[in-house]
């Protein structure tokens, strides 16, 4: 297999150099259905977004709070399945080298089957996975199938994580670090936590991968204060919103108007942290 | 080689499938877990609660008038319908707040399908002084609500949960989501035999007292083993516990009886092991009730204890290697089992129970008069009566 471009250093690397941060933007696929993913992904990119997260539906989210499993609920009633997600990635790669990460939950990708996953996602030209309910000392196989096929498998550390399960995350992490900004689940918040600065601190003398926060983020100017220490943001509950409140072409410019806000509160010039 | 393994794995089966914001709670209580398991001072006072505060040891009783009905082998009932509670939940519950406390959390969390679990939760809280949450689907909230009123009186909050399907496996969503956002100072008590591990083992261990007891007691009443083990699975906690203290004698068969609801065919069930495959929720890889793109689906059972579309990592191992046998019992015949064992008996027993007593009396017409079953009789029906009285459409 011919060896393909890292898109999600590609872009981190990118964006470095022009003193900026990542704009990472969330929507579940199939959420208000499968037609209008495609459409949105695409807004998000003329928005700003620098990495597409794509949610997989799945029934039981239990890492979500109330905004983000209703988008679930919604794209399952719609009957949005895996092999849907890997559909609407597949056509966005026609006109688009947007680097996009699947986020979900393993047993749908379980049921799916580990290879025929690696191998169709990278067909469908998906850059990484993210399991929120697989940890590192249960995600040895699919690892394996996903490094065969140059797709970064991202990890997930949280304000809890001690020094043994940052190394023990780091030593297999890929692409970038998924910074969970308060012990909870996902969903809008008006404060973050004022320790993150601390946090990112302690993993930067793990890794030298690019460090995300997310959970939590929902104004441009929450986005920039995180974007002082880590370098990017994650944003998603607080788009999942704007989806769900409004229809049509309504729709498409409200989110694309709320993601070029977020995308000024990351690209607003500042020196990268010392590590 | 004694199960788990050092990484909770049964064979393939458990593991730890949670977020990485819980991996350090479950950590910390593994640790704690392994610290204390084999304490003298917290093997004594575990002791000394389940006899003084929980009644045991519970009887195993001699079903003589079942017997006769069925007109094949003995049939024992061991009673954890007499615990304090009504049910064996609280066999697990003391030990996992004396783990709490030890740990110093200062909140318990529990997740409840009939509310057994739930009320021995709030029961235990109330003992030790801790506060207490419990999360319950609103469905199962309307069909136990004497057991919702108990754990209000016992000075628990009872959270409804309106997502999904608003049963046991919507309750444990929640209650994971409150772990992850109050982990600091929580301690999520699990009440069965599922979820990340240490829990299977950690539940398994406390509820082994039921077979641990029942091995001594059937040994004074007919001098042997008994050759059969019955108990429900919803979970599988009462039935581990019974099984567990006897898999090394291979004399004594198993049988785990699930919930058939509607019957199997027709889809409206919650028979994890006889009607799923495995793939993996709440933490661990097991047998899951589930459609062929991974979804969990809506499990039915007339017993809300056992409509859970999982069923603990120990039993899916156990049925892989043949060592126990899963069988079903649908809704209408555990209503003629609970309807079999209050009159020849005078025991009013849970629905979940009376699963394990409809199948008991099937399979005792096929033994010998000279062989022995033991039924964990896992709950009283109490909390039950106005499901069944509408199942029988009687006037209360």
């Amino acid at each position: 297999m011919e060896k393909r471009p890292d898109r999600i250093t590609e872009t981190f690397k990118g964006l470095s150099e022009r003193g900026e941060k990542a704009l990472v933007t969330f929507i579940t696929a199939g959420d208000p259905d499968i037609a209008s993913t495609k459409d949105l992904i695409f807004e998000l990119e003329r928005g700003g977004a620098d990495i597409i997260e794509l949610g997989i539906p799945f029934s039981d989210p239990m890492a979500d709070g109330p905004t983000i499993q209703a988008a679930s609920e919604r794209a399952l009633k719609k009957g949005t399945r895996l092999a849907d997600v890997l559909g609407v990635v597949k056509e966005v790669r026609e006109k688009s080298g947007i680097p996009i990460v699947l986020f979900g939950y393993y047993n749908p990708i379980l049921s799916y089957g580990l290879e025929k996953y690696a191998r169709d996602a990278r067909r469908a030209g998906v850059d990484g996975t993210l399991i929120v309910d697989l940890p590192p000392e249960e995600a040895g196989e699919l690892k394996k199938e996903l490094d065969r096929r140059g797709i970064e498998l991202i990890f997930l550390l949280t304000p809890t994580s001690d020094e043994a399960r940052i190394r023990t995350v780091t030593d297999k992490a890929s692409g970038f670090i998924y910074f969970v900004s308060v012990a909870g689940v996902t969903g809008a918040r008006s404060s973050l936590s004022a320790d993150i600065e601390k946090y990112i601190r302690k993993v930067r003398r793990f890794t030298t991968l690019p460090l995300g926060v997310g959970f939590g983020i929902s104004t441009p100017e929450q986005a920039r204060d995180v974007c002082r220490h880590a370098d990017g943001v994650i944003v998603g509950s607080a788009i999942v919103n704007i989806i769900a409140a409004n229809s049509g072409k309504t729709r498409l410019r409200k989110v694309r108007d709320f993601v070029s806000k977020l995308k000024k509160g990351t690209m607003a010039r500042q020196g990268r942290e010392t590590r | 080689m004694r199960n788990p393994d050092k990484k909770g794995h049964f064979g393939v089966y458990g593991g730890r499938y949670i977020s990485e914001t819980l991996m350090p709670a479950v950590i910390e209580l593994e640790n704690a877990y392994r610290k204390w398991r084999n304490d003298p001072s917290f093997r004594e006072e575990f002791g000394y609660y389940l006899k003084e505060y929980v009644g045991r040891p519970t009887p195993l009783y001699y079903a003589e008038r079942l017997t006769k009905k069925a007109a094949g082998a003995r049939i024992y009932l061991k009673r954890e319908d007499l615990c304090h509670t009504g049910a064996h939940k609280i066999n697990n519950t003391i030990g996992q707040i004396l783990l709490a406390k030890r740990m110093k959390k200062t909140r318990v969390i529990a997740e409840t399908g009939a509310g057994q679990h739930g009320v021995a939760t709030a029961t235990v809280a109330a003992m030790f002084g801790l506060e207490c949450e419990v999360y319950m689907g609103e469905d199962d909230i309307r069909r136990q609500s004497p057991n919702v009123f108990r754990m209000k009186l016992l000075g628990a909050k009872v959270t409804p949960v309106t997502s999904g399907s608003r049963t046991l496996k919507d309750a444990m969503n929640e209650a994971l989501r409150d772990w992850v956002t109050n982990v600091y100072n929580t301690f999520y008590i699990i009440g069965t035999v599922a979820g990340p591990h240490p829990y299977p083992m950690m539940v398994r261990d406390f509820q082994s007292v039921i077979g641990s007891e029942a091995k001594r007691q059937i040994r004074e009443l007919t001098g042997g083993f008994p050759d059969m083990l019955v108990a429900c699975v919803g979970g599988g906690s009462n039935s581990i516990g019974l099984f567990h203290p006897f898999l090394d004698e291979p004399s004594v068969k198993m049988t785990g009886v699930e919930a058939g609801g509607l019957g199997i065919k027709t889809g409206r069930h919650a028979a994890s092991i006889s009607g799923g495959r495995p793939g993996v929720l709440h933490g661990n890889k097991t047998y899951l009730l589930q459609d062929r793109f991974g979804q969990i689906i809506d499990t039915h059972s007339i017993s809300a204890g056992l409509d859970y579309p999982g069923v603990g990592p120990e039993h899916a191992y156990l049925h892989d290697t043949g060592r126990v046998d899963y069988r079903v019992i649908t809704d209408a015949e555990a209503l003629e089992g609970f309807k079999a064992l209050t009159v020849s008996e005078g025991i009013i027993p849970a629905l979940e129970s009376s699963h394990a007593v409809a199948y008991a009396i099937k399979a005792a017409r096929t033994m010998s008069k000279d062989s022995s079953i033991v039924v964990c009789l896992s709950g009283r029906g109490d909390k039950d009566l106005d499901t069944v009285s509408r199942a029988f459409d009687y006037k209360l």
